[in-house]
């Protein structure tokens, strides 16, 4: 086995990896929040509808967006082997077991991890897969000569539907979980812990957890009241 | 004080097991080891077979009294082993659960007892220094800054006992082998094979089946030296710089 190999397949290797690809996923959904931020700008559309024609066209997005699904994928893959390797790992159970020692996020996080995995799937079929299949209507938007997807008509759709607002909803806070434990261990994981910036990057960690998802879930949220009233 | 026990009875690695319930009578000024010991002695006049534990010093050096009391590695006392629990930390008419280390790596061999050997290869693969050092050296003949030297002496103070696996959910034996690998390669004097020692340790950690770490923290709740996790930073910082940077392949 190459040294190389037996690097990657050791335990602290595909820690290495799980840590790299959530750290590129932590570094994704900011720019995610923001693009869908316009969707609140009340203009039908049109700020969004122009700006997912660009995410789409634009070929350094797109190769991006390669890196994108390629990572994901291989943090849910890797993930679940790490948890089944763990399970039997620790073998048997405890008759009586503590909690008290440990976060339910860091105890929890293949659990939470397979929840937004699901969340994804279902994700991608309403929107991404919709946008590929060229299915959508046509629309004219300011400063573009050809008529772009909207892109905006299906997320309205499904942003006034109770059930997906609910889901939606979940979903963020489970995403929440997930980097409450995950964005501080990721750093971990590398080896940087640090007397001076340790503190600096938990702190960080719990306000990205808490802010960002929220951030999402703002939006379906003001959606379903406006259409509500 | 009068205490119910239900304590884990287990005849070898493939039987089943299950909790076997005892009442005994013991003084709060005893020590959890002095209790079992009671309980033993009551089970031998009853012409029963005694539980079998590990015990060793009995002043918190040796790290061989394991047991998980309560759902908790050496039990509620943080930093304190079985031994220097005292029965003070319970109240008369507890029931008190006693289990073994649980992980795959640590197979039970009797009632409590468990197979720590897999933690004594990890040495073999790399805990310990092959210069010849000679004579005791004068005391400063080395100068090591004090901080370094209260680090290295910190994790120095790892006993072996394996609560930290016994804690872990995944079974990981990463506080361990990083005490270890930080206790020799933060000294000059490990620092020499620092690259060899941390490949192959780890390599044999990973081979011995434990899981991995997920950062849960609950391995440093529960040493009863109270190791840190940054520990486990340094190690995988050392990990990466042997694995990637260094000229060793092992
Ligand atoms: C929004 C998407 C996601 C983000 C931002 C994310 C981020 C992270 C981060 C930063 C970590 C910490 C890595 C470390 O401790 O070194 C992590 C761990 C983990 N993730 Fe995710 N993740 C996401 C989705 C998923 C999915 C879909 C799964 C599917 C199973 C998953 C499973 C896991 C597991 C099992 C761990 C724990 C690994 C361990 O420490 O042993 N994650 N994630
Ligand atoms: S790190 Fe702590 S819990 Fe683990 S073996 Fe050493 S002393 Fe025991
Ligand atoms: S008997 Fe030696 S540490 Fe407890």
């Amino acid at each position: 086995m190459s040294w190389f190999s037996k690097f990657l397949g050791s335990s602290i290797g595909r820690k290495l990896l799980m840590s790299l690809t959530g750290l590129f996923l932590i570094s994704f959904l900011p720019v995610h929040l923001a693009g869908n931020l316009q969707l609140l700008a009340g203009d039908g559309g049109e700020a969004f509808n122009t700006y997912a024609e660009f995410m789409t066209t634009n070929p350094l997005i797109k190769f991006i967006s390669y890196g994108l699904y390629f990572f994901i994928l291989l943090h849910t893959f890797l993930g679940v082997r790490i948890w089944l390797r763990n399970r039997s790992a620790k073998g048997s159970k405890y008759a009586v077991s503590s909690t008290g020692t440990s976060s339910f996020s860091s105890r929890n996080m293949a659990w939470l991890g397979i929840i937004i995995f699901a969340f994804l799937v279902l994700h991608l079929y309403q929107f991404w897969l919709k946008m590929k299949m060229g299915v959508l209507e046509k629309v004219n938007v300011a400063g573009l000569d050809e008529p772009v997807n909207n892109l905006y008509a299906p997320v309205e759709a499904a942003f006034t539907d109770p059930i997906y607002v609910i889901i939606y909803v979940i979903a963020m806070i489970v995403i929440g979980f997930h980097l409450w434990h995950g964005f501080q261990s990721s750093f971990q994981t590398l080896g940087l812990n640090h007397k001076k910036y340790t503190p600096v990057i938990k702190g960080l960690g719990a306000i990205y957890s808490i802010v960002v998802p929220l951030g999402f879930i703002v939006i379906p949220i003001v959606f379903y009241l406006r259409h509500a009233m | 004080m009068k205490l119910t026990l239900k304590v884990w009875r287990q005849n070898g690695p493939n039987d089943k097991g299950n909790l076997e319930t005892h009442q005994v009578e013991a003084s709060e000024h005893m020590s959890f080891l002095e209790m079992m010991d009671v309980l033993n002695e009551n089970l031998i006049s009853e012409k029963k077979t005694p539980v079998a534990f590990e015990h060793d010093c009995r002043e918190g050096i040796c790290g061989t009294c394991n047991m998980v009391i309560n759902g908790r590695p050496h039990g509620p006392q943080k930093g304190t082993t079985v031994c220097q629990l005292h029965m003070r930390a319970f109240k008369d008419g507890d029931t008190i659960v006693v289990e073994p280390w649980r992980a795959s790596a640590f197979p039970v061999i009797k009632d409590l007892v468990v197979d720590r050997s897999p933690f004594d290869r990890i040495i073999q693969a790399g805990g310990y220094i092959s210069v010849n050092t000679g004579q005791a050296q004068d005391a400063n003949a080395i100068p090591i800054e004090k901080d370094l030297a209260s680090q290295a002496f910190d994790a120095a103070t790892c006993i072996g006992c394996g609560a930290c696996v016994a804690a872990c959910p995944n079974g990981s034996a990463m506080l361990f082998t990083s005490a270890k690998v930080a206790h020799l390669n933060m000294l000059p004097q490990g620092e020499v094979e620092s690259s060899k020692r941390v490949l192959n340790m780890v390599n044999q950690m990973d081979e011995e089946g434990f899981g991995m770490c997920s950062n849960v923290g609950a391995c440093e709740a529960e040493c009863p030296k109270e190791i840190s996790i940054t520990n486990i930073a340094l190690m995988n910082r050392e990990y990466l710089t042997a694995s990637l940077a260094s000229n060793t392949t092992t």
